[in-house]
C-alpha cells in the first residue's frame, strides 16, 4: 500500500464507521461490531505508515485546493504519526470500553453517540496527518463540532450548560485568535505548509512573531492553557468514555499537538530559541501546571480532579514546545503518548467505579480496593505513569522535559516540574492507597469482589499495561521523534 | 441564432411566462409551468456565463438600435455571475414551492403567486443584465412591486403592514435612485452606462454629480437594507410566505448590491467614489456597525425567521465591508459572499419552511426537540448555520477568509479582529437553535411532527449541499468573483 493510499484510507475509514453506525443503528450488536472492525482496520492502516516514516519517508496526499494556493493536503511526519497512532489505537480500546459502559448504564441515543465518536476520530486523524496549517485548522474545527453532541449527550440542563461552555470557549479562541493567526501567517509567509525549520524566519520582525505566538498559543483553546481552560472541567458532564478518549486523548492532544506542530514547523525552534520570544509561554505553562495541580487537590469529584490534572499535564507539553530546544520538543511530544495512556487508564477506572458502585466522589471511595481490586490496581499504575515514576512510560517524558528546562537554563521551571510531580502524588495516590488500606465507609457491608463488566475492566487493564510497556519501548518513540529536533 | 439572442431571451422568457400563468389559472398547471420556465431560465444563464467566460463581455442591442441611442444589454462576468445564482435559486425555490404553498396560500390564489414570482424574477434578472440606467430603474420597479405583492400573500395578518412598510421604504429608495439617475441624465445627456462613465469622468468637479452620487448611494442602501436603513427587512421576511422569504432573502438584496457595484465602479469609477467622495469611510463603519447591531438583535429573537432576517442584515454588512476595501481581495470577498450567502440563507429559510409546514410555527419554543422528529430538515439547518458562523468546509469560511485577508493586506488588523469576533455572535444565535432542537424534550407541536416531504427536502438539501461543495471547491465561485473584481477595478 502506497503512502498516499494509506492516508486516504485512514481518513475514509472513520467516516465509513460513522455511516455504518447510522445505517445499522437498529441492531446494536452489529453496529458495535462494525465500529470495532473499522477501528481495527484504521489502526492497521495507520501502523502501515510507521516503517516508512521511521525510515525518513514523508508520505503525502493533496486532495484539492480550497483557496488558491491553499490545498487540503496531508503529509505524515513523526509528530503526526505518533498522534495518529495514539488516537486510532486508543479508539479500539475505547470502543470496547464504551460497549461495557453504555450498556451497563442503559444510555440513550447510542447510535448518535457512536457516529459522533467516529467523526471525532476522523477529526483527530485528519489533524494528525495534516500537511498545512489550513488543513489542521479545518480538522481542528471538525473535532470541536463533532464532540459537542457527545458532551451534551445526556440532554439535561447541566449537560447542556457544560456543552455550551465547551463550545463557546473552544470556538471563541479558535475563531477569534487561531484563525486570525493562520490568516496572518499566510499573509506574511505566503504559505501555510509545515516545513522543518519553520516558515516565518526572516519574514517578519520580532514583535509580529511574538504576537503570532500569543495568538497561536491561546487560540488553540484545546491546549487548555490558563485562562482558557474552563471548558475542560465543564466537558466532564459527558459520559465517561467520552471524557476518556476525547478529553484525555483526542481533543486535548489535538490542542497540544497543534501548539507543538506550530512551534516546530511554522516558527521553527531555532527562531524561538534565538529570539527568546517564547519565554513568556514557558512561564504561562509553568503557572498552569502549578495552579491546575493545586485546584485538582481541592476537588472531591473524581472526574473533576482528573480534569484539572489533565490541564496541568497538557501544559507540560506546551512547556516542552516553549522551551524550543531538542530535549523540550522531544519530551513534550513523547508526553503526548505517555500521558494519553496514563490518563485514559485513570478515566476508565473512574467510569468503572461509577458503573459498578455509582460513586463519583473520592471521599466515598475508601475501601474501594476490596470490592474492585483490579480496577484500583490499574488506577495505581495509571497514576504512577502520570506522576512520572519508573517503571511507567510517563517517567521518560518528564525526564526529557527536565533536561530541556536545564538546557534552557530555566531553573525555576525545573523546580516547577519537581513540585508538580509532588503535587501529582498528593492528589492521585491517596485514591488507590485509601482504596486498599482504609476501611469502607460504614453501612456498606459488601463482601467479595464486585467489578464492573468485563468490557470495562479488560480495556482499562490493557491501557495500564500500555503504560508499563511504554517504559521499555521509549527508545523507539525517541527514535521516531528524533527528526523533530533536527531542522 | 439562439445563442446570439440569449441575453434578451433570459428576460423575455420569464416575462412572457408570467401572464401565461394567469391564463392557465389552475394551480397545478401554473406551478408546473413556472417550474419549467425557471429551469429554462437557469439553463440559459449557465449558457450565458459559459459564453462570457469564453468570449468576454457581450453587448446586445435591443431591437437592433445601437447604443447609446437604443437600450443595450451588457453581460460581463459580474452580470453573468449574478444571473446565474439568481436564476438558479429562483429555479430551486419554485421547485420547492408547491408543497410549501399548499399550507400557506389558498389554492385559487396560487396562479397569482406564480405570476408575481416570475415577474419578480424577471425584474431581478433584468437589473443584472441591462446596460441602460433607466431600464435598470424599470426593472427595479418590476421586481419591487412584485415583491410587495408576494410578501402580502403571507398567512399572518401582519404580512399586510409588513408589505406596506416595505412598499413605503422601497418607494423612497426607488425615488432616490430615480432622482439620482435623473441628475446624471441631466449632466451627461445619456442613459447608457458605458457612455455615461466616459462623459462623467471627462467633466470634473460638478456639484450635480456629487448630489446624484449621494442620492443614489442612499437609495441603493435602502434597497439593500444596509444598516441603519434596514427597518423594512425583518418584518417583511418574517411575515412573508416561507417560499417568498427564501427567494427574496437569497436574491433581492443581493441584486441591490449589484446595483451599488455597477454605479460605484462602472459608472462613477473608483477614483471618484473612494477618493473624492470617500465612500469607504461611510460604508466601512456602517457595515461593521450593521454586522454587530443586527447580529446582537438576532440573538434575542424568538421568531426564528425573524432571527434569520436580522442575520441577513448582518451578512449584507460583510458584503458591503468587502466592497469598502476597494481592493481586489476585498471585492472578491464581497462578491463571493453575495453568492455564498444567497445559498446559505436560501437553504436556511427553506428549512424554516419545512419546519413551518410541520409545526405550524417558527417560534423557538415550539422548535424544542424538533431535531429528533425532523432529522433531515434540522441537520440541513445546522449545516447552514455553520455556514453563517463561517466554519471551515462551508462557504462561509471562504468569504470570511477573503475579508480577513483583505483587511490584513492593507494593515487594518482591528477590522480583521472585528470580523472574527462578529462570527462569535453568529455562533450564539445559531447555536441556541441547534441546542434547543437537539437537546431538549420535544414541545407539544414537535412531538406530533414528522419529517418534511421529499419535495421540499430535496431542494433544501440541494442548496445546503451546495454550501459545502462550494466551500471545498472554490475555483468557480472565487475564480469568477476574482476576475469580476479585477474587471470592476480596471486592474489587469
Amino acid at each position: 500500500m502506497s503512502g498516499a493510499t494509506a492516508i486516504g484510507l485512514a481518513l475514509a475509514l472513520p467516516l465509513v464507521a460513522a455511516l455504518v453506525t447510522v445505517v445499522l443503528g437498529r441492531w446494536p450488536n452489529v453496529r458495535e461490531s462494525a465500529t470495532l472492525i473499522v477501528a481495527g482496520a484504521l489502526f492497521l492502516v495507520v501502523l502501515s505508515l510507521l516503517p516508512g516514516v521511521m525510515a525518513g519517508e514523508r508520505p503525502a496526499l493533496v486532495l484539492f485546493s480550497i483557496l488558491p494556493g491553499l490545498a487540503i493536503a496531508f503529509r505524515v511526519e513523526p509528530l503526526g504519526m505518533l498522534f495518529a497512532m495514539v488516537a486510532s489505537g486508543l479508539w479500539i480500546v475505547t470502543t470496547c470500553y464504551s460497549i461495557g459502559y453504555m450498556r451497563a448504564h442503559h444510555e440513550e441515543h447510542q447510535t448518535r453517540y457512536y457516529a459522533c465518536f467516529a467523526v471525532a476520530i476522523f477529526g483527530a486523524v485528519g489533524a494528525a496527518l495534516a500537511g498545512n496549517m489550513l488543513t489542521l485548522f479545518v480538522f481542528y474545527e471538525v473535532l470541536t463540532i463533532s464532540t459537542y453532541p457527545l458532551v451534551a449527550h445526556h440532554g439535561t440542563e447541566k449537560a447542556r450548560a457544560g456543552a455550551r461552555t465547551y463550545l463557546a470557549i473552544l470556538l471563541t479562541t479558535s475563531i477569534g485568535m487561531l484563525l486570525l493567526a493562520v490568516a496572518w501567517t499566510w499573509k506574511i509567509a505566503g504559505t501555510l505548509d509545515f516545513v522543518p525549520g519553520g516558515i516565518l524566519a526572516g519574514k517578519a520582525d520580532d514583535a509580529v512573531i511574538g504576537v503570532l505566538l500569543l495568538l497561536y498559543a491561546f487560540g488553540t483553546g484545546k491546549a487548555a492553557l490558563m485562562p482558557f481552560h474552563r471548558w475542560l472541567p465543564a466537558a466532564m458532564v459527558a459520559p465517561t468514555p467520552v471524557s476518556a478518549l476525547l478529553h484525555a486523548v483526542a481533543v486535548v492532544k489535538a490542542g497540544v499537538f497543534t501548539v507543538m506542530k506550530v512551534v516546530v514547523y511554522i516558527f521553527g525552534i531555532d527562531l524561538l530559541r534565538t529570539t527568546g520570544l517564547s519565554v513568556w509561554l514557558m512561564y504561562v505553562a509553568g503557572a498552569t501546571i502549578l495552579i491546575a495541580s493545586l485546584i485538582a487537590m481541592t476537588k472531591d469529584n473524581l472526574k473533576a480532579r482528573l480534569a484539572y490534572s489533565t490541564i496541568s499535564q497538557l501544559s507540560y507539553i506546551v512547556l516542552g514546545a516553549a522551551l524550543a530546544n531538542s530535549w523540550g520538543v522531544i519530551g513534550g511530544s513523547m508526553h503526548i503518548a505517555m500521558h494519553a495512556f496514563g490518563k485514559i487508564t485513570l478515566f476508565f477506572c473512574a467510569g468503572a467505579i461509577y458503573v459498578a458502585t455509582h460513586k463519583t466522589e473520592i471521599s466515598d471511595m475508601r475501601g474501594i480496593g476490596r470490592t474492585m481490586p483490579f480496577t484500583t490496581l490499574a488506577f495505581m499504575i495509571g497514576a504512577l505513569s502520570v506522576i512520572g515514576l519508573p517503571p511507567m512510560g510517563g517517567s521518560w517524558s518528564k525526564w526529557y522535559l527536565t533536561l530541556g528546562a536545564v538546557d534552557a537554563d530555566q531553573l525555576v521551571l525545573v523546580a516547577i516540574l519537581m513540585i508538580s510531580s509532588l503535587l501529582n502524588i498528593a492528589y492521585l495516590m491517596p485514591i488507590p492507597v485509601r482504596g486498599f488500606f482504609s476501611a469502607p465507609p460504614e453501612g456498606s457491608e459488601q463482601r467479595g469482589i464486585k467489578e464492573a463488566p468485563l468490557f470495562c475492566v479488560v480495556p482499562l487493564w490493557f491501557t495500564a499495561a500500555g503504560c508499563l510497556v511504554l517504559f521499555f519501548f521509549a527508545d523507539d518513540v525517541y527514535r521516531l521523534l528524533a527528526p523533530l529536533a533536527q531542522p | 441564432m439562439i445563442e446570439y439572442h440569449l441575453p434578451i431571451l433570459q428576460i423575455l422568457v420569464p416575462l412572457v411566462a408570467a401572464p401565461i400563468c394567469v391564463l392557465l389559472r389552475r394551480a397545478a398547471l401554473a406551478q408546473g409551468f413556472s417550474i419549467a420556465v425557471c429551469w429554462t431560465t437557469f439553463a440559459m444563464s449557465i449558457a450565458l456565463l459559459l459564453r462570457v467566460a469564453e468570449v468576454g463581455t457581450i453587448s446586445y442591442d435591443l431591437g437592433g438600435w445601437p447604443a447609446p441611442w437604443g437600450i443595450v444589454y451588457r453581460v460581463d462576468l459580474l452580470s453573468a455571475f449574478i444571473l446565474l445564482f439568481v436564476s438558479g435559486i429562483g429555479a430551486i425555490v419554485i421547485t420547492y414551492a408547491p408543497r410549501s404553498l399548499a399550507s400557506e396560500i389558498p389554492r385559487e390564489k396560487r396562479y397569482l403567486f406564480c405570476t408575481t414570482y416570475l415577474l419578480c424574477l424577471t425584474g431581478l434578472l433584468g437589473i443584472a443584465i441591462t446596460g441602460d440606467l433607466f431600464n435598470l430603474f424599470v426593472f427595479l420597479e418590476i421586481s419591487s412591486l412584485s415583491s410587495y405583492a408576494l410578501i402580502s400573500l403571507g398567512k399572518s395578518r401582519r404580512a399586510l403592514p409588513a408589505a406596506f412598510q416595505y412598499l413605503v421604504m422601497g418607494t423612497i429608495g426607488a425615488t432616490f435612485i430615480l432622482i439620482g439617475i435623473g441628475l446624471m441624465y441631466m449632466l451627461t445627456g445619456t442613459l447608457n452606462m458605458a457612455d455615461m462613465a466616459v462623459r462623467i469622468r471627462a467633466e470634473e468637479g460638478l456639484r450635480a454629480a456629487l448630489v446624484a452620487f449621494a442620492f443614489l448611494s442612499v437609495g441603493i442602501s435602502l434597497k439593500m437594507a444596509l444598516f441603519p436603513l434596514h427597518a423594512w427587512l425583518p418584518n417583511a421576511y418574517a411575515y412573508a410566505p416561507s417560499v417568498v422569504t427564501a427567494f427574496l432573502a437569497a436574491t433581492a438584496t443581493k441584486v441591490s448590491v449589484y446595483i451599488l457595484l455597477r454605479f460605484v465602479f462602472t459608472v462613477f469609477g473608483v477614483e471618484f467614489a473612494f477618493e473624492d467622495m470617500s465612500l469607504d469611510a461611510v460604508l466601512g463603519p456602517l457595515a461593521l456597525a450593521g454586522i454587530f447591531v443586527a447580529s446582537t438583535v438576532a440573538i434575542f429573537q424568538r421568531d426564528i425567521k425573524r432571527m434569520l432576517a436580522y442575520s441577513s442584515v448582518a451578512q449584507i454588512g460583510y458584503i458591503v465591508l468587502g466592497i469598502s476595501f476597494a481592493s481586489v481581495t476585498g471585492l472578491t470577498g464581497g462578491i463571493v459572499h453575495l453568492f455564498n450567502h444567497a445559498m446559505i440563507k436560501g437553504g436556511l429559510f427553506m428549512a424554516m419552511g419545512c419546519i413551518a409546514l410541520r409545526l405550524g410555527s417558527v417560534e423557538i419554543d415550539d422548535m424544542r426537540g424538533v431535531g429528533r422528529r425532523m432529522p433531515l430538515t434540522m441537520s440541513a439547518w445546522a449545516l447552514g448555520g455553520l455556514g453563517l458562523i463561517g466554519m471551515p468546509v462551508t462557504v462561509g469560511f471562504v468569504s470570511k477568509w477573503y475579508l480577513i485577508s483583505a483587511a490584513l493586506e492593507i494593515g487594518w488588523w482591528p477590522v480583521a479582529v472585528l470580523v472574527l469576533l462578529s462570527s462569535l455572535l453568529a455562533l450564539v444565535y445559531v447555536w441556541r437553535v441547534v441546542e434547543v432542537a437537539y437537546f431538549q424534550q420535544p414541545s407539544e407541536r414537535a412531538a406530533e411532527a414528522r419529517e418534511a416531504p421529499l419535495a421540499m427536502l430535496i431542494p433544501t438539501w440541494v442548496l445546503i449541499g451546495a454550501t459545502v461543495v462550494f466551500g471545498l471547491w472554490t475555483s468557480l465561485s472565487v475564480g469568477v468573483a476574482r476576475r469580476a473584481a479585477q474587471l470592476l477595478l480596471g486592474a489587469p
